[in-house]
């Protein structure tokens, strides 16, 4: 029977995708699973699968065009199918071109996502479709109703591999993980671990690492729901604050340049030893390690960084998970790889949803400091000046040192002042004697 | 070795097995004077004479009990059925009498008896003539159920089942009596029963067939050798006992499984195939294990609907597509 295939939901905050290209003519045999079209939405351009077997009867949006999710772009069917009223449905389905776009939540314009315990994880539905609910939070959609669709022998090979099932993306009917869903990821993931094997020798911590933190809600006090209310009266939906302060990072730059003089192929950077800095403070600090949620504070074990790449289309957050369990050398390397992807609008979207803190840094341009907007629902972001030498006063002496800028903007919600301005300066002390990360 | 149709292999093994012991003897219609009506009898009264190879009346309950009586008077009957169609007509004797005796008289009686004849599909005979029954007689404990799928396997197969102490019910495929191949010559040639055979190795699917199926499901695993998937064919040969381990083990290895078989889906042969191996193997799955049967209708007289009613080629390998998710 001739099925219409529909814009689908690619990303947690896509409300319309651009045809990027089809890659089925009409005409075309095309089986469920197989990649029909790649499909650009708000953060990433991403395959999208054919649902059903069949002959591509009829393309609807012609590449470059865009349609509103649930729209029909495709007609699969039989190749002597009669889609005559098929197609007069999907006609009748396209919107005025001046119809606008269903308006949405407010929290629904920043990537949301729930994040779980990884006990959460194993229930946790695997299908080529993600959504977001009224609440923001991500959802899965299978024809199974929210199972996670596995063969048996697939759901084996994966708990024996150690990789965690919603990492897959299932290729058989409905979305099932089968066998060579399992070998593929087995094959991917194979290649960074051989290379991070040579730099690193802890390995036991590592197997959870690729998932979000683990967290804990605590209900809001009378207080911090007052302090909530009348500070998003005041100042926009996020009431951001700022804190800035200036550090002094001669011993950062030695150990960034010593560590790449033993290892020159690690290429640590100094945003690497940053995200490695900020993660030990956020543990250090758990009150800021944390999201304002409407009715509880969500605070998180794990420090899960969003990185902020600038992208020809814009700026993309890819996540570092818990960074407080990694080495400098396995952010190094996994930083580097999310961004070469981050650029080339490959990222997955679990990828670049659910940070629990963010790094911006535009040192690179040259910018001494700035603000940088939270990306909720985290409870804040660090803007990072350029490092640079400058007089400084020392033991009453002037003295050139290397310097660095770094503002924080905290969500007045979950962080108060004195609270920012601890971990703050945490965060200085570590970076100012990085051998603090070794106690 | 030599090169023969599975007629002649089953007349080879029927006539060493008369020579073999003055216990046996064969009865039937037409076996004798007409020498089979499908000359699988062939030379046999002329060799051991009318006390040896017996003509019944048309009477298949009635041959039938007088065989089994003769067995529990010692000696060791074959029974031929000019097809397993009339043997439905004696299943009183077989699954009440021969079945059972030895349950029910405490181990006094065992019955030594074959009944064997061509069963399955055969060309144009429509609905009463063309079946595959081999699930009814595998459901009764108490009988073995042979189908060779190679003239080599029915002669080595047809020997054990008349060595056996129990009744075997032995489904020879009419459509499949002018098939050649290499037979032993060997007079002590033999194939015991329960012993499953790998046609095929292969790597990625596992096709179990049997009888007809067999030659079809080869056919399709070098079809989709061509399509990149390695097919291993395995033939149970016996159906009870079921061979299950060899095909468990196989699964093991390829994960998915596709079962062949002419009869009808319903309570057949395969669904319990099926089962066994998700009893046994779930956990080595990638696919639900899937069956490529007979259309669930009785046998259509006509040759275009009963092309239709039977599984060919092409199903097995849309079926092995299938499990290995590539469709």
């Amino acid at each position: 029977m001739a099925t219409q295939v529909v814009m689908p939901k690619l990303s947690p905050t896509m409300e319309e995708g651009q045809l990027s290209r089809w890659l089925k003519k009409e005409g075309d045999k095309v089986s469920m699973g197989e990649p029909l079209a790649e499909i650009d939405t708000d953060k990433a351009t991403m395959e999208m699968q054919a649902l059903s077997n069949g002959v591509l009867r009829k393309i609807l949006i012609n590449e470059g065009e865009s349609a509103p999710l649930g729209q029909p772009i495709a007609i699969i069917g039989e190749a002597d199918e009669d889609i005559s009223e098929l197609l007069k449905h999907a006609q009748a389905a396209k919107p005025e071109k001046s119809a606008a776009a269903p308006a949405r939540l407010p929290s629904d314009t920043a990537p949301a996502v729930e994040v779980h315990t990884s006990k959460d994880q194993r229930e946790q539905t695997k299908s080529p479709i993600s959504t977001v609910s009224e609440d923001g939070r991500k959802t899965e959609e299978t024809a199974a109703g929210g199972r996670v669709l596995i063969s048996p022998i697939a759901a084996r090979m994966a708990a024996d591999a150690g990789i965690s099932l919603s990492a897959l993306r299932g290729s058989g009917p409905s979305g099932r993980i089968v066998k060579r869903d399992v070998e593929e990821a087995i094959g991917s993931k194979a290649k960074p671990a051989a290379l991070r094997a040579v730099t690193s020798t802890r390995g036991a911590a590592r197997q959870a690492v690729y998932e979000p933190s683990a967290y804990r809600d605590e209900p809001l006090s009378e207080m911090r729901r007052t302090i909530a209310r009348r500070l998003v009266t005041s100042l926009g939906p996020v009431p951001h604050f700022f804190l800035t302060t200036e550090i002094d990072m001669e011993r950062a730059a030695d150990l960034r340049r010593s560590l790449n003089e033993i290892d020159p192929e690690l290429k640590v950077s100094i945003n690497d030893v940053i995200i490695k800095v900020v993660a030990a403070a956020l543990i250090q600090h758990p009150q800021v390690n944390a999201s304002f949620r409407d009715k509880t504070l969500r605070y998180y074990e794990h420090a899960d960084i969003g990185v902020a790449v600038a992208t020809e289309n814009g700026l993309i957050t890819p996540i570092i998970r818990s960074a407080d369990l990694k080495s400098l050398s396995d952010i190094a390397i996994e930083a580097r790889e999310l961004a070469t992807r981050a650029r080339a609008r490959k990222l997955k979207p679990e990828e670049y949803t659910g940070a629990t803190f963010s790094v911006s840094n535009l040192g690179m341009f040259g910018i001494d400091e700035f603000t940088a907007v939270i990306n909720p629902p985290e409870g804040a972001i660090l803007a990072i000046g350029a490092m640079a030498p400058k007089p400084v006063a020392r033991d009453n002496q002037l003295v050139i040192r290397q310097t660095m800028r770094v503002t924080m903007s905290c969500d007045h919600r979950v962080v108060d002042g004195a609270v920012g301005a601890q971990f703050l300066q945490t965060f200085k002390k570590i970076l100012e004697n990085p051998l603090y990360l070794f106690v | 070795m030599a090169v023969m149709t599975m007629r002649d292999a089953l007349n080879r093994a029927l006539r060493e097995e008369l020579a073999r012991d003055e216990n046996v003897f064969l009865m039937g219609e037409e076996v004798a004077e007409y020498q089979g009506a499908y000359k699988v009898t062939r030379g046999l009264l002329d060799e051991f004479g009318p006390k040896r190879v017996i003509d019944t009346p048309i009477t298949e309950l009635g041959f039938a009990g007088l065989g089994v009586g003769a067995a529990m008077a010692g000696l060791r009957p074959i029974v031929e059925f000019m097809t397993f169609n009339f043997s439905i007509l004696a299943t009183d004797q077989i699954i009440n009498s021969a079945a059972k005796m030895l349950y029910m008289s405490g181990g006094q009686f065992k019955i030594p008896i074959v009944f064997r004849g061509p069963g399955g599909s055969a060309y144009q005979v429509s609905s009463q003539h063309s079946q595959a029954l081999e699930s009814w007689y595998a459901y009764f404990p108490g009988l073995k159920v042979v189908m060779p799928s190679t003239p080599a396997d029915a002669k080595g197969l047809l020997k054990s089942s008349i060595r056996d102490d129990d009744p075997v019910i032995f489904i020879e495929q009419e459509r499949m009596y002018g098939m050649k191949g290499e037979v032993p010559e060997d007079a002590d040639f033999t194939i015991p029963l329960g012993v499953a055979d790998i046609k095929r190795e292969g790597a990625d699917a596992t096709i179990v067939a049997r009888s007809l199926m067999v030659p079809l499901a080869l056919q399709a695993a070098d079809e989709l050798e061509k399509q990149g998937v390695s097919c291993e064919v395995i033939d149970p040969r016996t159906i009870r006992p079921l061979d299950i381990n060899t095909i468990v083990e196989s699964v093991k290895k390829t994960n998915r499984v596709v079962v062949a078989e002419e009869s009808h889906p319903f309570a057949g042969v395969g669904a319990e195939i099926s089962t066994e191996i998700t009893e046994r193997a779930f956990d080595y799955l990638d696919a639900p294990v899937k069956r490529v049967s007979g259309a669930d209708v009785p046998m259509p007289y006509a040759k275009n609907l009963e092309k239709l009613a039977l599984p060919g080629v092409e199903q097995i390998v849309a079926a092995v597509r299938e499990v290995s998710y590539l469709n």
